[in-house]
């Protein structure tokens, strides 16, 4: 028998998508290359880049940690119930991927703004979203929010209804049935949706630096690093930031495998 | 555990464009109900709307003469079983039985007692650690059997829970079903559109074709009795009989029924259902001299001539049916209240 030959188009397909893999792996492997340990190190050392990296870390996992309360119940309705309005719905969680995340830092300071509605309803709380951690946390929240209810959403979906069903009839209330039947079997996609949230929470920079420049967020002192003292300065914290982000995927990927087991 | 008496008083089962006329029907109390219909009729909806996880478009329901209709399911102490388990994944086998018992707040040392009980029962005592996924479909339906019966539910109802398995298994389950009904008396509602399971399990069956009752009754009734052409037809012909088993040694069995005994292959004892195919059974005016096992004479009590086909029913008794050519009909010359002979092969004769 002759030995199969690839096919001529699939070595073509392999080459253009090759490129592509090197466009993404390269600069990030480069910028990692360019940053000696010790420098990395010496950045770590900086009160100013530790105090940013925590609060990039902190403020995106509260704005994770809001999305998981109201996002989760809102992903089950979308799951398991039809109702009118219900694709508008849909569409308005992903307006955030597509709109100018500095557009959304504008609408939002319109909105939460020291002189703006929601800004002065909730300034004798003592929460000032200007130039304060809360701008941050909502900027964020508002341009990753898609990433978990569109995970939370699509888990739920994936189970059964049938299997609520059948707690009902064993005596579960609609809550038990929730929280014992649907959420530990959708749990792995919420898990993978707030890692995915809180990543690109982490990333977040044009609807940042519209809220709050300062406290300054990690991509913030990257930025402004490197408008004041050039791509040198810049780089030790964009490695840092790289290799944390690299951390939060490997993350990832772990909980979005498969788990063990036999399955009929 | 007890049964509970079940009626329905012109329920309503609505679900996107699919409805189903008002629903009005006893159980009795321990009854074991099957509802027969074709699939896509909408039994499941039925079952549902019973166990409280739909709302039905109106009419009522009652359980042993308390209304349900607005009681949420947890609050009915119904028993569901799907025809495709719907175990739990992320529990153990012993922690699905549990589930209705935690539900409950039994304490741990009651509830394993108690599934260790059921499990028992239901011979599925060495799987209890185990994870659904890795059960096979016969073990996981006694699993969701257990399941149910854990809550001591004063209905039981089962959406043709036998349809996913393979024969031997469903034979088996089949068996299971019989003994539990006849072991703890409550009520089972089951529906499915395997005849054979209505006419073994039954102790009344219910028709539902296109969406109405048509026919309750008990077995014997709606197979041999259908009530209009419509039950005729869907439950087609069938010649179903109960009756002993005797071996005879050489590779056959008597089956005795009330008033005469038929022929079978096989060597086997004890209480059995047989069906006959009607055109397996032939029919003449002069005794048949043939290979055919069983004869027996007869006299016509009615004939249905459906144009190319005549179905001839045969009181022996009990009564046969059988199928003839509308040629052979004319030919003959067969009237009702005349006698003739009929005969079939052991062979024909389909034991369950």
């Amino acid at each position: 028998m002759r030995r199969r030959r690839t096919e001529p188009l699939t070595v073509l397909f392999a080459a253009l998508g090759g490129l592509l893999l090197l466009f993404i792996a390269a600069p990030l492997l480069w910028t990692l290359g360019a940053v000696s340990p010790a420098a990395l190190m010496a950045a770590l050392g900086e009160g100013e880049v530790r105090r940013a990296i925590t609060l990039t870390l902190w403020a995106s996992l509260v704005a994770t940690v809001l999305a998981l309360l109201t996002g989760v119940p809102l992903a089950y309705l979308l799951a398991r119930h039809d109702f009118p309005g219900k694709r508008f719905v849909e569409g308005l969680i992903d307006v955030p991927i597509v709109v100018p995340h500095s557009a959304a830092g504008i609408a939002l300071l319109l909105l939460f703004g020291r002189e703006a509605i929601v800004g002065r309803l909730l300034a004798p709380l003592g929460l000032r979203f200007v130039a304060a951690v809360p701008g941050i946390v909502i900027a964020m929240l508002f341009v990753s929010l898609a990433f978990l209810v569109d995970a939370a959403r699509d888990g739920f979906a994936a189970i059964d209804p049938r299997l609520e069903r059948v707690a009902r009839t064993l005596g579960a209330s609609p809550w038990q049935a929730f929280r014992s039947i649907a959420l530990p079997l959708a749990w792995r996609s919420i898990l993978s949706g707030m890692l995915m949230m809180w990543a690109r929470g982490l990333s977040e920079f044009g609807a940042v630096i519209i809220l709050a420049y300062h406290p300054m967020v990690a991509p913030v002192l990257i930025f402004e690093r490197f408008e004041a003292y050039g791509l040198d300065a810049a780089l030790p914290v964009a490695a840092l930031m790289i290799l944390i982000s690299l951390a939060v995927f490997v993350l990832l990927r772990m909980t979005t495998r498969r788990p063990e087991g036999r399955v009929r | 555990m007890s049964g509970g008496a079940l009626r329905l008083e012109a329920l309503e089962v609505r679900l996107e464009g699919f409805r189903l006329a008002p629903l009005t029907l006893a159980v009795e109390a321990g009854t074991y109900l099957v509802i027969v219909g074709p699939t896509g009729a909408g039994k499941t909806l039925i079952l549902e709307t019973i166990a409280g996880l739909r709302r039905p478009a109106g009419g009522q329901l009652f359980l042993d003469g308390a209304e349900i209709t607005a009681l949420p399911p947890e609050r009915r102490q119904t028993g569901f079983v799907y025809q495709d388990y719907l175990l739990f994944p992320h529990l153990t086998v012993a922690e699905n039985i549990a589930y209705g018992l935690r539900r409950r707040g039994l304490r741990r040392r009651e509830r394993e007692t108690r599934v260790e009980a059921l499990a028992a029962m239901l011979g599925i005592e060495p799987l209890l650690d185990r994870r659904p996924a890795t059960l096979s479909g016969g073990e996981a339906q006694r699993v969701a059997l257990a399941r149910a019966l854990a809550v001591e539910p004063r209905l039981l109802l089962l959406d043709e829970p036998l349809s996913a398995l393979d024969p031997a298994t469903r034979l088996r389950l089949r068996g299971v079903l019989a003994r539990l009904h006849d072991a703890l008396g409550m009520t089972i509602i089951h529906v499915t559109h395997d005849f054979e399971e209505a006419f073994t399990l039954g102790d009344r069956v219910a028709v539902i074709h296109e969406g109405q009752l048509l026919q309750v009754g008990t077995p014997e009734e709606v197979f041999r009795r259908p009530n209009s052409e419509q039950v005729a037809r869907f439950v087609g012909v069938q010649n179903l009989f109960r009756g002993r088993l005797q071996p005879l040694g050489d590779g056959y069995s008597r089956l005795h029924l009330d008033d005469i005994s038929i022929t079978v292959v096989g060597e086997a004892e004890g209480e059995a259902h047989l069906s006959i195919r009607p055109e397996e059974i032939v029919l003449s005016r002069e005794p048949l001299h043939s290979s055919a096992r069983n004869s027996f004479r007869g006299r016509i009590t009615a004939i249905e001539d459906r144009g190319t086909l005549a179905y001839v029913a045969v009181e022996v008794p009990p009564v046969f049916t059988s199928v003839i050519t509308h040629r052979s009909l004319e030919e003959m010359g067969l009237r009702v209240g005349e006698e003739v002979h009929i005969a079939f092969k052991a062979s024909a004769v389909h034991l369950f």
